[in-house]
């Protein structure tokens, strides 16, 4: 059997200007730092269930700053 | 506006301050999009307006070529007004927004939302018992006024003052420079008065914060201190304000919107979202520093451009069924905050107070229509200032 995918959640710090619009659809996916420009949580990991969220961070970030990558 | 000569064709003699452009703009934009996506006026001493979501990125994320040291299109070009960051271009614009940040990380205004709901409440308290308001005035123009006093800890009853300047300063003054810096100064004025008393007392308060924040490591100017007290009076009251306000204009005369919400308060995030791009209240403008070319026309040095992320936000290209609000909308990568470096420092907070007014006002009048004539802001920034509604 051939591992299922991995998706993970990243974003590009160049290109994030801190509008918490993933954070907004997937809180559990992404932190905000001090001045709410966001990263992945942990290792960007997307967990079983919240694919959806993922694809949502992605498709509502105004700067297309967020990626989903497969793996 | 009265008095302004008649536009021949949008395409070459634009004027945003025609009263059929401060109507409903919308049919305006979509024919422009399609006919001529940057369109140019000799009026105003010459502007260009880009109806592309494209385009608007480019020239938003193109800071070499289109400088924020303007930001407001007016008559005649008045002295320069610092309103940093907003009014920065790089390198200088970063160090400005960073000190500006963290008062408004979303963190940082949920403390505020108790106060933003009390005080819709209290609002609605005063009208609610007459069957009838003008929510433009008697609501959503109260919320941001009294909660940025909230923050700065300076007296809500001050609301007034605020209005009464920004309408100079937005409204009157495109076209009336005189009464432009006669507001400005009194602002001034008014700040640095709050700023002396901060500086011997005090406070948990934003404009505390200020005169202690770091600007490139070193302390905050007096000067420093007013340009973001002034920034964030100009820039966060009648903005917040329209988008509220075009927001219950919506509720008022789309009745499965207003009662899906009703129903589904979880809604409310996403149909805010949804509001912000179809109704996005904040159009913003460049000055051309540098000559370039974007989509095949070439803009000249020392004009303006209307950046307008409204006209963005109804691309059809962009956003399927751009037209229409669909108050589920998903999918909506909506630039009212503004793209690239600029983006709106008080989104978070204008959020909170958008969502807590609606909310809050479905909640406790959940059946409402339109009731008399609805008038619109003249100028970059669009919402209605009557909105009169009767409660069923």
């Amino acid at each position: 059997m051939p591992n299922p995918k991995t998706l993970r959640v990243r974003v590009d710090a160049n290109k994030c200007q801190g509008h918490n619009r993933c954070k907004a659809v997937a809180p559990e996916l992404f932190e905000l730092d001090e001045y709410g420009n966001a990263r992945a949580s942990g290792d960007g990991r997307v967990p079983p269930g919240q694919e959806e969220m993922a694809s949502l961070a992605k498709s509502n970030c105004p700067e297309f700053a967020v990626e989903v990558i497969e793996e | 506006m009265a008095g302004r000569p008649p536009v021949k064709d949008w395409s070459t003699d634009f004027d945003h301050l025609d009263p059929a452009w401060v109507a409903d703009p919308f049919p305006i934009w979509d024919e422009m999009r399609k006919t001529c996506p940057i369109a140019h006026t000799e009026r105003f001493n010459g502007v260009y307006f880009a109806s592309r979501y494209a385009d608007v990125r480019a020239v938003a994320y193109d800071t070499e070529h289109f400088s924020s040291r303007r930001v407001v299109v007016r008559e005649t070009p008045p002295p320069r007004i610092p309103a940093p960051p907003i009014t920065s271009d790089p390198p200088e614009h970063r160090a400005a927004r960073m000190v500006l940040l963290p008062p408004f990380t979303a963190d940082a205004i949920k403390k505020l939302e108790p106060r933003a709901r009390a005080l819709c409440n209290e609002l609605i308290d005063s009208f609610v018992g007459r069957g009838g308001c003008d929510a433009a005035v008697e609501y959503a123009q109260e919320i941001p006024t009294r909660l940025i006093a909230h923050m700065m800890d300076l007296p809500e009853g001050d609301g007034d003052l605020y209005r009464k300047w920004i309408h100079e300063i937005l409204e009157v003054g495109i076209t009336d420079q005189r009464v432009l810096m006669q507001a400005v100064g009194d602002m001034t004025r008014y700040f640095a008065a709050a700023v002396e008393q901060r500086k011997q007392q005090p406070g948990d308060d934003l404009i505390s914060y200020l005169l202690h924040a770091r600007f490139n490591g070193e302390p905050m100017t007096s000067d420093n201190v007013l340009g973001c007290l002034r920034l964030l009076l100009i820039a966060g009251i009648d903005t917040t304000w329209s988008g509220i306000g075009s927001s219950i204009w919506h509720l008022a005369r789309t009745p499965q919107d207003r009662r899906r919400l009703v129903a589904e308060p979880g809604l409310v995030p996403i149909a805010v979202e949804e509001l912000l791009r179809a109704y996005a209240p904040v159009t913003m403008a460049r000055e051309v520093v540098k000559q370039t070319s974007i989509n095949g026309c070439t803009f000249e040095p020392g004009q303006m451009v209307l950046l307008s992320f409204p006209a963005a936000c109804r691309d059809p290209e962009v956003f399927p069924n751009a037209e229409k609000v669909v108050i589920d909308r998903k999918e909506n990568r909506h630039a009212a905050f503004g793209l690239g470096i600029h983006r709106c420092v008080g989104s978070n907070l204008a959020r909170m107070e958008l969502m807590v007014a609606v909310e809050e006002l479905v909640k406790r009048i959940p059946e409402f229509c339109l009731d008399g004539e609805v008038t619109w802001s003249e100028g970059t920034v669009r919402g209605p200032r009557k909105l009169p509604l009767r409660f069923h």
